[in-house]
């Protein structure tokens, strides 16, 4: 990694870091190289947030109500700033918000299992027992590199069970795991102080020096000495400031919600200004094989204010063009209301919200059966064609091969683009 | 009144006692004093096997043209037999004992010794498990899956040959508590219903290595499968039933619905070769079950071989574990041939099998090598000429970073106290390191959340604090002088003795050190040899 801040001194990035925190000047490194972190609009490197609803959300409780009908339950429909297009009364804000974005509701996926349903949500594959397949996030972050950024360019924030996974990119590209946004990071502080820090540095380099000996290909491969540099690097970065939420107004961490999904829209939304290319936030608990309505109305509350103020705040900083924000969950949820005043699994039908990032905006696709009958949406979209159209207009070339470690050549999406998303329709 | 009071009293003074009796545990001298001979018969017998072994990679290093690495030291051996057999590394104590012992074939009594050890059965039965039932841990998984390695630590502990421990996974009837083996068939159980390509999938993958799940790109015989041999692979387990008794085969037809005309089809089962070595009695699982580990079916004893060599070395002698090329044919043998054979003459022994594996060559040679470029590198290392570096997974890591920071050996006869904080923070840990799922045996680079895991994780910080029942502590406190500490401290740590350069680089650090900065310098080196490759790393 190149230093521009120190060309010629022949001094290694580590000797500045380590020179730098000794004499507690880590304020001196950039924090971004170039002005990638000023730049707005189109011209700003792109990333994605993706809202993750894990468990399934209920597409009539969300954004394709049916209120009326024998499917509808008690959920109200309300009017948004798409004409036309009505949403679940549970969602006031986003109601105000939604125009800026898309409306899919004709997804459809033939895994209606939780752990499979969320693979090939996370994906775009379904589940392959040979290999993994890289998660939306850990391609961006491979494929497009940033330089300058010092912190992971691919976080999780939330309950880590089902964060995107490098896969067949390597562990080295799985999301960065923060289990609760609103504390502090975790290990990132060095356990003593600073003299001793120093002193345990040197002894390893001694340690890896001996070790070193007769194994310096084996040993660069193994990119251990690359993890700590980068390790140390982020934990001087003044960058880690993106996730100390404190340094909000009040106002903007009570129009989030003080609760760990909304501070988590909040980071995300700092992670992207600093430079990251990916953030997944996690809202559990849409799982409503009984008491649906409760459940979906208790998460609502949560995700709408933190979702309208996301794309709001966006919006009001200039980067929605840059920044792809992708709603979704694993599947849907059955238009059948069982005896419980639930919802099962249902994979064909469901719905999310999809837009900035330079998609086009209000439109909505698709369409369900208002009485249920039919299993098959008009206008299917099938997952993958989605995450194809995700990834060209983020800039990645969405059929690229990669060679897997099983020897087989994989492209990073075999859907083809939603011309209509890209506003060509 | 009194009962609170009592217990204030009786709550410290149980403490003390427990400090008291891990003190004194810590201290004595080491239990057993030798590691017996093995009988000449069995001594004979693994030297022959070991030479045939030896002998075809000769061969293939010689027509390569490929120097091997020199031979690596017995500690280093002796630090990839812990980790293999036990996930962990060995302790100061073990060292001490295995370096007092100066009888002939140290490493291969080592290698047994290390095997009857109930560490062995527990951890191989884990790392076995994850080819046979997955890595899952869904809710009501993880108590069948826990009584599935429990089982399969039972079979390895009695030595159960593994064609039968194969053949009662496969065909097993019954409760899956009772009868644990069944939960082979229960992991694939999935909204009740029990998923028979999943079972075809995994047998064929776990017990004969090949994929014929992935028929895309590869071209062997499985390749050219169609549908409908899979189908008919999955029809064996097409009679299995889930009931009040657990797992049972019942009456019936295994049927799939046509993907054109969505009409269902009965499937009859059928096996792709070797028709006659399922007999004909019993039921579809046990056919199964019998042509699976039919003694002609090479593929069973080639996988095996391929899997062990895996989990012994980091990396399978075939890459990936579970996708064998076809046995040679035309009276050809390879490795997987020798190491197959010999496992099937010695009724399928896995102990047998490991022990060739460690006294091979390849498994002694070092994994520091002359030459320094990377294609010549790849050469060697594709023809097992030096030792792989192979990242610690995450409960060996934790596994040895518990060990080195604990003088006495952790075992069953650890005490009580000492497990539970072993098992408590092992759990936490793993989930923070990552754990790698069934693609275990792939090559891993190392991650940031690892390196800060290791830095400045609460771990590391509370193993290495020094404390009179920690090794930091007490090498401070017990080594008589300062480079007698720091060489306790690259032993405890990684099992080796320092360089010339190492010694001198912290001998000056201790200089004139008063006893506090003493231990300071010495939790120090603690946290740098956690934080070392040569720690993270098998090698």
């Amino acid at each position: 990694m190149s230093f521009p801040f120190f060309p010629s001194a022949g001094i290694t990035r580590r000797e500045v870091l380590r020179l730098s925190s000794m004499l507690g000047l880590s304020f001196v490194l950039p924090a971004l190289e170039g002005r990638a972190a000023e730049a707005r609009g189109k011209e700003r490197p792109k990333g994605l947030i993706l809202l993750w609803l894990a468990g399934g959300p209920s597409q009539l409780e969300t954004w394709d109500p049916h209120p009326g009908t024998l499917i509808g339950g008690e959920t109200q429909a309300i009017r948004t700033r798409i004409p036309g297009l009505e949403i679940a009364d549970l969602y006031p804000q986003m109601a105000e918000r939604i125009h800026s974005l898309n409306v899919i509701r004709s997804l459809v996926s033939k895994e209606g299992d939780h752990e499979r349903g969320t693979y090939l949500l996370k994906t775009g594959y379904r589940p392959d027992p040979t290999l993994t397949h890289p998660s939306l996030g850990a391609i961006l972050a491979h494929e497009l590199p940033r330089a300058g950024v010092e912190i992971p360019r691919y976080v999780a924030l939330g309950p880590a069970s089902s964060a995107g996974r490098g896969g067949f990119l390597g562990d080295e590209y799985d999301a960065f795991k923060v289990h609760d946004p609103a504390r502090p990071l975790e290990n990132v502080t060095p356990a003593t102080s600073r003299r001793r820090q120093e002193r345990r540095l040197s002894n390893l380099d001694v340690l890896e020096e001996a070790f070193r000996r007769g194994r310096r290909v084996q040993l660069e491969r193994t990119l251990h000495r690359d993890t700590i540099d980068r390790a140390l690097t982020m934990m001087t970065s003044a960058q880690l400031r993106a996730f100390e939420v404190e340094e909000e107004p009040q106002a903007v961490r009570d129009a989030y919600g003080r609760n760990a999904f909304g501070t988590g829209c909040l980071v995300a939304r700092r992670l992207i200004e600093t430079g990251v290319r990916a953030v997944e936030v996690t809202l559990s608990g849409w799982d409503s094989h009984a008491n649906n309505f409760e459940a979906h109305r208790a998460n609502a509350g949560l995700l709408d204010p933190a979702f309208a103020s996301l794309v709001r705040d966006l919006e009001e900083r200039d980067l929605l063009e840059s920044t792809m924000v992708l709603c979704i969950g694993e599947f849907g949820r059955t238009p059948k209301i069982n005896p419980l005043a639930g919802r099962d699994h249902w994979p064909t039908g469901f719905s999310c919200v999809v837009g900035g990032g330079g998609l086009a905006s209000g439109l909505v696709l698709g369409e369900t059966d208002p009485e249920g009958r039919k299993t098959e949406p008009g206008d299917p979209v099938e997952v993958k064609d989605l995450y194809a159209t995700i990834l060209h207009v983020l800039g990645v070339e969405h059929n690229k091969h990669m060679m897997t470690p099983i020897g087989r050549p994989m492209a990073f999406s075999e859907g083809r683009l939603l011309e209509r998303l890209l506003g060509k329709a | 009144m009194r009962l609170p009071r009592l217990r204030n009293f009786l709550v410290p003074l149980g403490v003390a006692a427990a400090v008291c009796l891990l003190v004194a545990s810590a201290i004595r001298m080491p239990r057993v004093p030798t590691v017996p001979a093995l009988p000449d018969a069995a001594s004979a017998s693994l030297a022959r096997a070991v030479e045939r072994v030896n002998a075809e990679f000769d061969r293939q290093w010689r027509e390569s043209g490929l120097t091997p690495a020199q031979v690596a030291d017995d500690l280093q051996v002796l630090r990839r037999l812990s980790l293999a057999l036990h996930g962990t590394i060995p302790s100061l104590e073990e060292i001490r004992r295995f370096e007092q012992d100066t009888a002939p074939a140290r490493l291969e009594r080592w290698t047994r010794h290390l095997l009857n050890d109930r560490r062995f059965a527990d951890y191989f039965a884990e790392r076995l498990a994850r080819s046979f039932v997955g890595a899952e841990t869904g809710q009501f998984i993880v108590f069948r899956r826990d009584r599935f390695v429990q089982w399969l630590s039972e079979q390895l502990q009695r030595r159960t040959p593994y064609d039968s421990i194969v053949r009662q996974m496969i065909a097993e009837e019954g409760l899956w508590t009772g009868e644990p083996a069944t939960n082979f068939i229960t992991a694939a159980v999935a909204n009740e219903e029990i998923d028979e390509n999943k079972l075809a999938g995994r047998s064929v993958r776990a017990f004969l290595g090949q994929r014929i799940d992935c028929a895309q790109c590869h071209d062997h015989p499985f390749a050219d499968w169609k549908q409908e041999q899979f189908a008919q692979l999955a029809a064996y387990f097409g009679q299995v039933r889930m009931s009040l008794v657990g797992v049972e085969d019942a009456a019936g037809e295994f049927t799939v619905e046509d993907r054109e005309t969505l009409e269902k089809r009965v499937i009859s089962p059928a096996v792709p070769f070797g028709a006659d070595w399922q007999g004909n009695e019993g039921t579809r699982r046990e056919r199964l079950a019998r042509w699976v580990t039919h003694p002609e079916n090479r593929r069973f004893e080639r996988a095996i071989a391929n899997r062990v060599w895996g989990l012994m070395f980091g990396r399978p002698y075939f890459d990936p574990v579970d996708d064998l090329p076809d046995p040679p044919t035309g009276g050809e043998s390879d490795l997987l041939d020798l190491l197959g054979e010999d496992f099937r003459n010695h009724n399928y022994d896995l102990r047998r099998l490991i022990e060739v594996i460690a006294a091979s060559r390849p498994f002694r040679l070092d994994s520091a090598h002359s030459l320094d470029d990377e294609a010549q590198l790849a050469q060697l290392e594709s023809q097992w000429a030096v030792f792989p570096l192979v990242r610690l997974r995450p409960e060996q890591m934790i596994g040895a970073c518990l060990q080195a920071a604990s003088v006495g050996t952790i075992d069953r006869n650890s005490h009580l106290l000492v497990r539970l904080i072993r098992f408590f923070r092992e759990r936490d840990f793993v989930e923070a390191y990552g754990d790698l799922g069934e693609d275990e045996l792939q090559d891993h680079a190392g991650t940031i959340p690892q390196a800060l895991l290791r830095m400045n994780g609460k771990l590391v910080r509370e193993v290495i604090e020094p404390n009179p029942f920690s090794s930091s502590g007490r090498i401070t406190g017990l080594a008589g002088s300062d480079e007698a500490c720091i060489e306790a401290v690259f032993l405890a740590c990684l099992t080796r003795r320092p360089t010339e350069t190492e010694r001198k680089h912290f001998l000056a650090q201790f200089g004139a050190a008063t006893p506090p900065q003493r231990s300071a310098i010495v939790e120090d080196m603690f946290w740098s040899m956690f934080n070392a490759p040569e720690f993270a790393w098998n090698h």
